[in-house]
């Protein structure tokens, strides 16, 4: 780091620890934030499009994931460069926002880097290109807007939703399955959707993952299902009609959060007390069979004792329920959670059609499935896969494309997919850009490559020739103003992104294009970086 | 540094790598193969053992195992590779679904991936050959459905059936030369659990001691506990009380409790009390009227001497699976509270005679006559802690490939003749797709026949001679023809009586496949920098 000195030849000391920091400023600067971000970029870019490839990720742990998924993947390398922990929180951004595309972003980011650097390499000032940047971005969401297209949700039992779901899932692990598991998506979603107000609420759908089968034997389950089973061996395994008691106690003698003593001094007094501590657990049980229920679910643990005294009540009950599952089920069948046994009401009872044990493989493993819910129909999607990386990965696939489903309800124009509509507004970008008159419209320009460069690393990733391809969707689209050209990634012999359908949801596509532009002109405007030596 | 002369700064942290395209790719592949090929030495009839050492300090650790069974294997390893690491998990899960074929799975992930590294090497994309790896997949496990057979539960072709597999299950493991004796063990052991697919009725006790051969089905159920003393040694007609509850001294549950007293009366009071509040608790017991009574808990000698006293056989220590099982086995209920002696007909269990049994030098308990008569015991004895271990192991195996073939019903012929099947049917498919994928599709028929090479190769035969020939034979139509490996032949194994699971062999292609394809998918490896640990 470079000091300044007085007359008399000493430094000024201008940051604590000078002498240990490590600075950059001007062009190093951009370019060193430029190429960190660019690398992480290139990481995720063999991963775009239906025949991009894993990334296999291990742990401080040593655990291992396989992933596909942008968002994981930037989350679980531990990026440690400042600026590339920007891409990662883009990606994430996107993954809370639409839940898909998170890929496509960063790989979107890491185009208009790229170009950013040849800019800079020009003499042009960053401002400038964020700038420039920033107008172009405006244009390609308006085109955005008008190539897109209303898609009939309803139609043909829900195509259109399937078709999305489909190529959400297209480039997962996943996708020989993507047609059953895609439909498993749109039904679980639908069953919980509010189409009146065209809502989701993405809580009613659990998704629960179980190792063992394969992919295919994934399946819907129009229920909960909770990885718990009922606390006594002995308790019937299936309880109809079911009065359901949520509890947040436990079945164990109250222990009051104040701080006290109880001292026992005389023989009577023991004795009062046991029979007191008798008398609990006995009234705990007659307050929730007295109110008509029928299962009893716990969030905490029973005494011994409690739990026998249930079994004798015929009170099938599941203790340790996760606070999740709680408020999962509360939602679901109606009932309110209880967190006093005084306060057990017969109109606090959840009713459900009937929940009952089920048991996987060898292992003695059993589930509860809590099925035909009182009030919203809340589902459970359950997994199913050759080992845990098999599972998690098809999790994550699911929860994509239950995004896209749920994105496609709230708003359902669509654009295609493909890369055509890129293309689309790379095209209408240029041809802006020639009616710029400053500086900025090489900025522009060059967005307009950065858009061209999803097409391209699409085209690569399947095998294609990327140049080609690209030119030839590109001059396709301009002569027969057909915005919906794209590349033939799945090589089915034609480039119309509607005959193949494949959509991606509006909301997506612009958010992708939006966000990527905010992080560029972050990056872009960054000129000193201050960091400690051993960085 | 880049094309241009950039150096590149640092991302990923001090410690992290990341590999990239060819050498990801080749990482993955040379640790998938290496825990194939380690495994695959145990595959077959002839298939030899391993000796795993744990390691680090302590006794324990010097304990050893001997084992053929791939999951076994697999779990104890440690391994860095994260495609290993796949491999293995592939295996745990096989054992955790089905039970057995936990080396098969991972050998043919493993040969799997050892004809995509060829493919790879001919420049064709990953994705091409998981297309194909596809098509082949479904192509062999509609062969598989197409070529088993399934015989009705009561018949008794179908108790020949479960005959079959369990010698066939068994031919690979430590006791190949008692399978006959095993085989008929584990199958009356699993039909008692008519249909049920509950292991936990099926006690396996170990007891060094006598060789393997003395081991014996008890269709009773046995406690590995003893009955206290004082206490009568047989009881004809028992009335069993089951319960889960503290019989040393009752601790007061309210929070925040203390007693204190201040005079030596006081205390010798509230010993009394102490004493009342138990006694109060037998009494309250003794209103059942059992005649046995089992506790999961530790009782003390005084309640214990009460109890006694009224001619009650006392069980002790019965530990949570022991309780489970008795009260399962004779229709008890287990107690924790006594208030309802008027329930006594609905808690108590049942069974004709409970005895005091000596196994070897060791004394158990033996419940006969149970009111459940689903429960029973298999007695293992061996000369050695090892070889019971493995027999115990290879024990599971059969019973879980039994209780499977029982809930699936599915069986294929043995002796590698459903994998050969299921390659010639993925060879038939490849000529009619077009495409690069085709040469995938034959990759896929080639790992499968190594399934049965492997076989050959470890029984010591000439395997190239041998495939080839069994290839003919099922070309000419034998469709029953499989690998004797006694003689080194072809034979047919309806005459052998050599049979397998179908449900076994389903989900070893489908997790192998699956494996293989999410490896095969991999172009990039991103190691996290190892977690620093603070060294106690």
């Amino acid at each position: 780091m470079s000091l300044a000195f007085d007359d008399y030849g000493r430094p000024y000391i201008i940051l604590r620890d000078q002498g240990q920091k490590k600075r950059m400023k001007g062009l190093e600067a951009y370019k060193s934030n430029i190429l960190a971000a660019k690398a992480v970029a290139n990481t995720l870019s063999s991963s775009l499009g239906p025949k991009g490839m894993d990334k296999m990720l291990v742990s401080p742990d040593g655990d291992v994931s396989v992933t596909n998924d942008g968002a994981t993947i930037v989350e679980k390398m531990e990026i440690q460069h400042p600026t590339a922990k920007l891409l990662v929180e883009l990606s994430q951004s996107q993954d809370a926002e639409i839940g898909d595309g998170t890929t496509g972003v960063v790989v979107l980011a890491g185009k208009l880097l790229e170009q950013a650097l040849t800019l800079l390499d020009k003499g042009i000032h960053p401002l400038k290109i964020s700038d420039g940047f920033d107008r172009a971005c405006d244009v390609a969401i308006k085109h955005l807007e008008t190539i897109s297209e209303e898609i009939d949700i309803q139609a043909n039992e829900h195509e259109a939703l399937i078709q999305a779901a489909c190529t959400a899932l297209g480039s997962k692990v996943v996708s020989k399955r993507k047609r059953e598991l895609g439909k498993i998506a749109v039904t679980a979603v639908l069953d919980v959707a509010d189409l009146a107000r065209r809502d989701v609420n993405l809580d009613l759908i659990k998704i629960q993952t179980k190792t063992g089968g394969s992919v295919e034997d994934t399946r819907l389950i129009s229920g909960i299902l909770i990885d718990k089973d009922m606390s006594h061996p002995q308790m019937p395994k299936e309880v109809k009609e079911a009065k359901i008691c949520l509890l947040t106690c436990p079945f164990e003698p109250p222990k009051p959060k104040t701080k006290h003593n109880i001292n026992i001094s005389s023989a009577e007094d023991y004795k009062k007390l046991y029979l007191q501590e008798q008398q609990y657990f006995v009234d705990m049980v007659k307050l929730v069979k007295d109110s008509g229920a029928n299962i009893a679910l716990c969030q905490w643990g029973f005494d011994d004792e409690a739990n026998h005294l249930l079994l004798q009540n015929e009170l099938p009950a599941v203790r340790w329920v996760s606070g999740t599952d709680v408020e999962l089920i509360a939602m679901a069948t109606g009932a309110r959670i209880i967190p006093r046994f005084q306060e057990i009401t017969p109109e606090k009872l959840g009713k459900a059609g009937s929940v009952k044990e089920v048991q996987f493989g060898t292992s003695n493993e059993r589930m509860l499935v809590i099925e035909n819910c009182q009030c919203t129909k809340a589902v459970t999607i359950l997994i199913r896969g050759g080992s845990q990386m098999i599972v998690d990965e098809a999790k994550r696939s699911i929860h994509d494309a239950i995004c896209v489903i749920r994105n496609l309800i709230k708003d359902n124009r669509i654009v295609y997919g493909g890369g055509s509509a890129e293309l689309a507004c790379a095209i209408q970008v240029l041809q802006y850009a020639d009616e710029v008159s400053s500086v900025e419209q090489y900025a522009i320009r060059s967005f307009a490559d950065a858009l061209e460069g999803i097409p391209n690393c699409l085209a690569d990733n399947c095998g294609l020739n990327p140049i080609t391809s690209v030119a030839q969707a590109k001059s396709r689209q301009l002569q027969e103003n057909n915005p919906r050209i794209g590349i033939d990634c799945m090589e089915l012999g034609t480039t119309d992104m509607k005959e193949q359908r494949i959509y991606e949801t509006l909301s997506s596509k612009k958010q992708q294009i939006q966000l990527a532009t905010q992080v560029v002109k972050m990056i872009l405007k960054i000129d000193d970086v201050i960091a400690p030596d051993d960085y | 540094m880049d094309i241009v002369g950039n150096v590149l700064p640092q991302v990923l942290k001090d410690e992290a790598t990341e590999d990239k395209g060819e050498m990801a790719r080749l990482q993955s592949f040379v640790g998938a193969i290496a825990v194939a090929d380690l495994v695959k030495t145990t595959l077959g009839p002839k298939g030899m053992d391993k000796i795993l050492k744990p390691t680090g300090p302590g006794q324990e650790m010097t304990h050893i195992t001997v084992t053929n069974d791939g999951a076994t294997i697999l779990k104890s390893m440690y391994v860095e590779n994260p495609a290993a690491k796949i491999l293995i998990e592939i295996s745990k899960t096989q054992d955790e679904e089905v039970g057995d074929g936990t080396t098969t799975v991972a050998v043919l992930a493993g040969e799997l991936l050892r004809e995509g590294e060829k493919l790879i090497q001919k420049r064709i994309h990953p994705q091409h050959v998981i297309a194909g790896w596809r098509i082949a997949r479904d192509v062999a496990l509609k062969t598989l459905r197409d070529i088993s057979s399934e015989n009705d539960i009561e018949s008794q072709e179908f108790h020949n059936d479960l005959i079959k597999i369990a010698r066939t299950t068994l031919s690979s493991k430590l006791i190949t030369s008692d399978r006959d004796y095993f085989a008929d063990l584990c199958v009356k052991a699993v039909l008692r659990l008519k249909g049920s697919s509950n292991l936990d009725y099926i006690q396996i006790i170990k007891l060094p001691g006598g060789t393997i051969r003395d081991s014996y089905l008890d269709d009773g159920f046995i406690l590995k506990k003893q009955i206290t003393i004082g206490c009568k040694r047989r009881i004809e007609n028992a009335k069993i009380l089951v319960a889960n509850t503290a019989m040393d001294y009752d601790k007061i549950k309210i929070y925040g409790t203390k007693v204190k007293v201040n005079s030596m009366d006081k205390v010798a009071e509230i010993e009394a009390a102490e004493k009342e509040k138990m006694k109060h608790k037998v009494d309250k017991i003794l209103k059942f009227q059992p005649t046995v009574f089992v506790n999961r808990q530790l009782i003390y000698n005084y309640p214990e001497q009460l109890l006694a006293d009224s001619g009650i056989t006392v069980i002790e220590h019965a530990d949570f699976e022991g309780m489970e099982r008795v009260a399962a086995a004779t229709g008890a209920e287990i107690l924790s509270t006594f208030d309802a002696p008027e329930r006594r007909d609905q808690v108590l269990g049942h069974c004709d005679l409970i005895e005091e049994i000596m196994i070897g030098e060791e004394k158990m308990i033996k419940f006969t006559g149970c009111k459940k008569n689903e429960a029973c015991t298999i007695v293992l004895r061996g000369s050695s802690i090892h070889i019971l271990d493995e027999v115990d192991r290879s024990i599971h195996d059969v019973l879980c490939v039994l209780i499977t073939t029982v809930k699936n019903r599915r069986v294929v012929w043995g002796g590698g003749n459903s994998e050969m099947q299921m390659a010639a049917a993925c060879e038939e498919e490849a000529k009619k797709v077009q495409g690069k994928q085709a040469l995938a599709i034959e990759a896929y028929a080639r790992a499968l026949r190594q399934i049965p090479t492997i076989i050959c190769d470890n029984g010591g035969y000439d395997s190239a001679e041998l495939i080839q020939n069994f290839k003919v034979e099922l070309q000419k139509g034998n469709l029953t023809s499989g690998l004797n490996m006694n003689d080194g032949t072809v034979g047919d194994m309806k005459e052998l009586g050599i049979k397998e699971c179908m449900r076994v062999k389903e989900q070893a292609v489908m997790a192998a496949s699956e494996a293989a394809e999410l490896i095969m998918r991999v172009d990039d490896i991103v190691k996290c920098a190892p977690r620093k640990r603070e060294r106690a």
